[in-house]
């Protein structure tokens, strides 16, 4: 495999960061003027990247042919699979974001450019089929998302997300680094095939503690309990475009990296991560359903509502097969979907002057001034908790399925149980909207674009949604026979 | 003689002074950043160590990488630490609570 193959291999990498390093220098020329010519650059830009992916999960690539740098790196299917959920988050949130910071100051034209390099720090990650590209891509994805959290410079809870969630974020790496650097010692590769194979001749002990460490730094990531508690406040505190972002791009991204080094890297001693998955899938199913009970901030609530949705896709990996990782696959893609509805929905929740309602006591009556929203709020909820004719529930269900036919029964019962408990808090917001006094809150007109992504989003959540249940499972299955090729 | 098991005793013992320093200081954040600081320093160590007891110089390499994202890592997490003293007029880490629940 020589360079030029290698580098053709990371053609949407160099676009990202071609574009990247150009509009900086246009945003460092032309100032904050140029922030929305900067935007429009970024989205054609994931939107190009986006394309480039297709081929790849179309025709299911895996294997050496795909594989750049040594086997540093690998643009399969599963690369391909995680990078449209990612970009197609990233684009979602410079969509909603101008209007936003306008509204709050000024729009500045770094921005999109933050938002174009953590993408790209995604990509590698769930690209990496070595520890070091893995930790690179995971840092730059990082370091990046710590600036967005803070973006609203003089908003003090921003800045305070921004530090926590820096502080917490360092944590997970060190954690993350530590894990590696024992899996190293102990198994004497960072490459995932290499380490697969290592293992394969037993488990040492130190190698042991290395797996550990490294899921509970990828837990941290992919806020997972017992490491889910920046979550709540990092939601909330920064800018709702920074937190529609948080939700999605960088969720599925973590959640193909965890998949990636479960199955490629850890694969031949489940048993050693099983437990540890599905302890801290149920863990999150339960806290993120009893934590959000009680939540008077509808950007908290859906933090929890990510904690819990974020359980249902360990116990797909917890499964241990590879119907379960399909499963999981295409959890994370309507999940993806539901997250860019129900925060598009919050950002549209605007008083007369057009400031952010985030109360939830203030959506009271929201189904008199605004049905259209209320409904797809209500609906967006519904999918949330995975009520059946909702495309919410089809996750859930492929998900269970693959846990029940991995024997695992007790795990699916726990994991119903507290998805009853889960239905308890999406239905006190759809209670409160249609059902209680009209606070007087809500007005001010939609957008067009926010409608348009919540319109769209809707559709796909909608019982039409089950139409695409045959492609997005063979889409997850490519994905899938990507990661035990070679 | 020291062995691999001392060097990996050494980064561990630094590694947890390290996660305590961030959970058990109740004072400052420029503390929580020396931490975190630590945290990678230990993981330097055992990197090294690794490498030179396995022949293998991907460790060094990779210390070389932690190394740089710490640099960038700190720069950015000043660089929060100012913007939000400037808000705030304090960095002590029990004010840091304005959102709770």
């Amino acid at each position: 495999m020589n360079l030029l193959t290698s580098l053709g291999l990371v053609a949407s990498e160099e676009v990202l960061s071609g574009f990247g390093l150009l509009l900086l220098l246009v945003a460092a020329w032309g100032g904050d003027k140029a922030a929305r010519t900067v935007t429009v650059a970024s989205i054609l830009a994931l939107a190009a990247v986006a394309v480039m992916a297709v081929p790849s999960l179309m025709l299911s690539r895996a294997g050496v042919d795909v594989s750049a740098f040594d086997g540093q790196f690998a643009q399969d299917s599963f690369a391909s699979y995680a990078k449209l959920l990612i970009y197609l988050g990233a684009a979602v949130t410079l969509l909603v974001a101008p209007n936003f910071f306008e509204k709050a100051g000024v729009y500045r034209a770094e921005f999109p450019i933050l938002v174009l390099f953590a993408a790209l720090g995604m990509g590698i990650m769930v690209s990496a089929t070595d520890m070091l590209t893995l930790y690179v891509g995971l840092e730059l994805n990082s370091l990046a998302a710590y600036v967005l959290a803070a973006m609203l410079r003089t908003d003090e809870r921003s800045a305070e997300a921004g530090l926590k969630y820096f502080v917490l974020g360092s944590l997970a790496s060190g954690i993350l680094l530590f894990g590696i650097s024992l899996t190293y010692g102990f198994t004497g590769s960072t490459n995932f095939g290499a380490i697969h194979e290592s293992l394969s001749h037993g488990l040492p002990t130190g190698a042991l503690f290395g797996i550990v460490f490294v899921l509970s730094g990828l837990a941290f990531k992919i806020s997972a309990v017992p490491f889910h508690m920046w979550t709540p406040d990092v939601y909330e505190g920064a800018p709702t475009p920074v937190t529609t972002f948080f939700a999605t791009a960088p969720k599925a991204a973590a959640m193909a990296l965890l998949i990636r080094v479960c199955v490629s890297a850890f694969g031949s001693q489940t048993e050693a991560w099983q437990q540890i998955v599905m302890a801290a899938a149920l863990l999150s199913i339960v806290v993120g359903a009893l934590g959000a009970i009680g939540q008077s901030n509808i950007k908290r609530l859906l933090a929890y509502s990510s904690i819990n949705n974020v359980g249902f896709m360990l116990l797909g990996l917890a499964a241990g097969t590879l119907e379960g990782v399909a499963g999981t696959l295409v959890y994370l893609a309507i999940y993806v979907v539901m997250s860019v509805v129900s925060f598009g929905a919050v950002l549209m929740l605007t008083d007369v002057d057009g400031n952010q309602v985030e109360a939830i006591a203030d959506l009271g009556g929201l189904s008199k001034v605004k049905p259209g929203l209320a409904a797809a709020m209500a609906m967006v909820m519904f999918s949330l908790a995975g009520i059946p004719p909702l495309f919410g529930f089809w996750g859930k269900f492929v998900v269970f399925m693959a846990v029940v036919k991995a024997g695992y029964v007790p795990l699916a019962a726990i994991g119903i149980a507290a998805s009853v408990i889960g239905a308890f808090y999406y239905l006190k917001v759809i209670k409160v909207m249609y059902f209680d006094e009209p606070s007087g809150k809500i007005g001010g007109k939609c957008l067009a674009s926010h409608t348009a992504i919540v319109v769209i989003g809707c559709l796909f959540i909608s019982p039409l949604g089950y139409l695409l249940t045959g492609p997005l499972g063979r889409l997850a299955e490519s994905a899938v026979s990507a990661l035990t090729h070679g | 003689m020291i062995t691999i098991g001392h060097y990996v005793f050494v980064s561990s013992v630094l590694f947890v002074l390290g996660v305590l320093g961030i959970f058990l200081n109740r004072k400052n954040i420029i503390i929580i950043l020396m931490a975190i600081e630590l945290i990678l320093l230990s993981v330097n160590i055992n990197l090294v160590a690794f490498s030179a007891f396995l022949h293998d110089l991907v460790g060094q390499i990779f210390a070389m990488f932690v190394l740089t994202v710490a640099a960038g890592e700190a720069a950015i997490g000043l660089a929060i630490l100012v913007i939000y003293f400037r808000g705030r007029g304090t960095i002590a880490v029990d004010d840091v609570n304005r959102m709770k629940g």
